[in-house]
């Protein structure tokens, strides 16, 4: 971003014609086998309307799943109470609530739970476990009506964003423990909003494919949360060791 | 007839076989003469430039209905939600002209990236509230089949502005108006600030704002790249070429009190090519100013502005370049990783660029010392005069620094009030503007596209109403200042 002259040559790639995104034909590398099927529909997409119109619908169909998923509970708030409906929400995603002093409520293999924590007053909850939900930046209105929640699983969350942890910091007092292990869309960027959550004492940033630099941002992130314990990459991570001499770590490392 | 159609249609389907097998490879090596007549018979086959006299697959089409003067974010934002809001689909045939499609002084991929929320403003609160959602939802907004998603590479980390005393009292209120339009900003004492970012000399500050959610920065340059793509997939065209002439009918019509006034309709735009006194006229129903920098001068190729001062036909457009200044520099003790764009009550503002320590930052310079926009020359000076002295008493870290580079831009300054002009010239009844931003047009695109092509299609503003934004406030003398500006 910060240097105009990068950009000349992207625009010479879409001159020429190589019509694969912005970034030119380094866009995904796909498997042999669905290579010929894939300009099969590239090709039926540029010459028909109702191909392109039936793709886009299809994709459209997609992410409105996605928006089906994350609809807001809040009218169970008036009945159960704020704690209930943020676990609802929670159970029907196939994750699991826990609630103080009680046990860990997940849902079976078709989905179903049991409905008794709606009939807990006042009880918070202590810990939600989303792994793999399809959280994303308009589910979390109902995660955040969990004031109390102390911790907090996101790994593998396929729709978990630099913006949605913009979004943590009202649970702030209260969080302490969060794990965003494999999350593809989290980058370094929004491990930096994390600087608010000042009560978290485990951060879980292991294997996060769109950080570019994991060694150097778990350095960076332990040095924006003192008090708490960062688990990732490992700082070693990305270094180069010497193939003729013995790893040393107290020799000087050659940093990125 | 038919047969040879077929025949024709099937040899065309070969040579598009043929080009899509070789795709993977970056040059194509066909024999010149058999490109040359494949060339012709794509030419002749309905969808192709079939001139017989010569070759115009380089000019624009002899007609269109919208025509978008500048193909900057501004003007690729209106003509993306002009075919989004269509009625029937392909009803509107949008043509945007873009002098330089490298957009090498386009102060669109020259910006600094940021979006905020804290405005003094209500409809400025709204227009960026609305481009966060859109920046947030890009994947799906600007979703084109086959083509990678969008990484815009947002940072959400807000902005810090601070406030001495005398602009404390300002700073609340503008606070208040931001919470009251839904902006998540809160307010921090000094102490509070010192706690926070303890990197800060919080000596003469009496307040600060800091933007909690949907403010940050991104990568202009993808915007504009992932907005070019997704329009060039709804039909609208590109033209490379500079508007040099606009030819309209006038309608002397007079008041109810007697008064003569001329309406004008352009009803066409000469677009000359690069390098060449070739022109194409282009017929048009609607214009749409988004020129940036040089909408002054595209508003005065339209007559507007000239008559006896004091008019409303010698009111010009208050639209000029201004050059700005970002330098980027290295400094290995600055703010870390939670370091927001902060901004200085001098104007001084800086963020961090990246994880190796990198900071970008400027400062908006005062009437007086305003350079010269006839270049993009960075003035290195100003930095050491002007700049570094705000930055070093506000981050004590910032007194040993060393500059990498730096860069000059445009802002399309509004010298009437620093606010975008939105919406259709009361006598140039069919030319609607969308510039004049002064720095924060990047992230109120989406929000003056959809509102623009609203004014285009429907009449009214629906979603936002931006009519303090038209331009008959320059005649009538009503200035909508926004006091944040940074």
């Amino acid at each position: 971003m910060a240097a105009p002259r990068t950009s000349l040559r992207l625009v010479a790639a879409i001159r020429n014609g190589s019509s694969r995104g912005i970034h030119g034909p380094g866009g995904a590398a796909t498997p042999e086998g669905s290579q010929k099927g894939k300009t099969l529909l590239q090709f039926l997409s540029d010459r028909f309307y109702d191909v392109e119109f039936m793709r886009e619908y299809f994709l459209q169909r997609h992410m409105l799943k996605v928006h089906q998923k994350n609809r807001s509970f809040a009218h169970l708030v008036q009945d159960y109470g704020p704690n209930a409906a943020g676990a609802c929400f929670i159970l029907k995603q196939g994750g699991a609530v826990k609630f103080q002093n009680k046990e860990w409520i997940r849902p079976n293999e078709r989905g179903h739970f049991r409905l008794e924590f709606l009939k807990f007053q006042g009880v918070p909850v202590e810990a939600v476990d989303a792994s793999g939900c399809a959280i994303n930046y308009e589910g979390l209105d109902n995660l955040l009506l969990l004031k109390e929640l102390q911790s907090l699983s996101l790994q593998h969350c396929p729709h978990v964003d630099d913006w949605c942890l913009s979004r943590l910091h009202p649970l702030a007092s209260s969080l302490q423990e969060l794990s965003l292990a494999g999350c593809p869309h989290i980058s370094e960027r929004g491990l930096a909003c994390l600087h608010h959550l000042q009560n978290l004492r485990r951060l879980d940033i292991s294997d996060l494919p769109a950080v570019s630099n994991p060694g150097l941002t778990q350095i960076l992130v332990e040095e924006m949360l003192p008090n708490c314990e960062v688990l990732g990459a490992g700082w070693a991570q990305g270094l180069k060791v010497e193939p003729e001499e013995q790893p040393d770590r107290a020799s000087p490392v050659h940093a990125w | 007839m038919l047969g040879r159609g077929l025949r024709l249609g099937l040899r065309r389907g070969l040579v598009t076989q043929g080009l899509s097998a070789r795709r993977e490879g970056s040059t194509l090596d066909w024999d010149g003469k058999v490109s040359e007549i494949k060339k012709k018979i794509q030419s002749i086959l309905p969808g192709g430039a079939w001139n017989p006299l010569y070759d115009t697959s380089h000019l624009p089409p002899e007609h269109s209905d919208v025509v978008i003067v500048g193909g900057g974010v501004l003007g690729l934002s209106v003509a993306y939600w002009l075919k989004k809001l269509e009625r029937r689909r392909g009803a509107i045939r949008v043509l945007v002209v873009e002098r330089d499609h490298t957009y090498l002084q386009a102060s669109t991929a020259l910006s600094v990236g940021g979006i905020r929320q804290q405005f003094s403003l209500p409809e400025n609160i709204q227009l960026s509230l609305f481009s966060a959602n859109f920046l947030r939802n890009i994947n799906e907004y600007l979703a084109v089949v086959d083509a990678p998603p969008l990484d815009l590479q947002f940072n959400p980390l807000g902005y810090l502005l601070l406030a001495s005393e005398k602009g404390a009292a300002t700073m609340e209120s503008n606070v208040k108006v931001q919470r009251q339009e839904g902006a998540k900003v809160c307010l921090m004492s000094p102490e509070q600030l010192q706690n926070k970012f303890p990197w800060i000399n919080t000596e003469g500050v009496a307040l600060a704002s800091y933007g909690m959610e949907n403010e940050g920065w991104f990568d202009p340059w993808c915007l504009l790249q992932g907005l070019r793509r997704k329009v060039q997939s709804m039909g609208v065209l590109f033209c490379q070429g500079e508007v040099t002439r606009f030819i309209s009918s006038s309608n002397h019509m007079k008041t109810a009190s007697g008064r003569e006034v001329t309406l004008k309709r352009i009803y066409e735009v000469h677009v000359k090519m690069d390098r060449s006194l070739e022109y194409q006229p282009v017929e048009c129903a609607i214009v749409i100013n988004a020129a940036g920098a040089w909408s002054g001068h595209v508003a005065e190729l339209a007559g507007i502005g000239k008559g006896p001062p004091g008019t409303l036909q010698g009111t010009r457009l208050p639209v000029e370049p201004r050059k700005r200044y970002v330098y980027v520099w290295h400094c290995p003790q600055g703010p870390g990783l939670e370091a927001p764009l902060v901004t200085d009550m001098s104007g001084a503002y800086f963020r961090r660029e990246g994880l190796g320590n990198n900071y970008l930052g400027g400062l908006s310079p005062t009437e007086e010392e305003e350079p010269d926009p006839g270049n993009l020359e960075v003035d290195y000076d100003f930095f050491q005069d002007k700049v570094w002295p705000s930055l070093a008493q506000r981050v004590p870290a910032f007194e040993t620094l060393k500059v990498r580079s730096a860069w000059a831009g445009y802002y399309d300054y509004n010298t009437f009030d620093q606010n975008g002009v939105v919406g259709p010239h009361p006598l140039v009844a069919n030319m609607y503007f969308a510039t004049g931003f002064s720095g924060h047009g990047l992230q109120q695109a989406p929000g003056v596209g959809r509102a623009v092509a609203e004014m285009v299609l429907e009449g009214h503003f629906q979603t936002i109403d931006l009519s303090p934004f038209l331009f008959s406030r320059f005649y009538l003398g009503e200035k909508v200042q926004e006091h944040v500006i940074i």
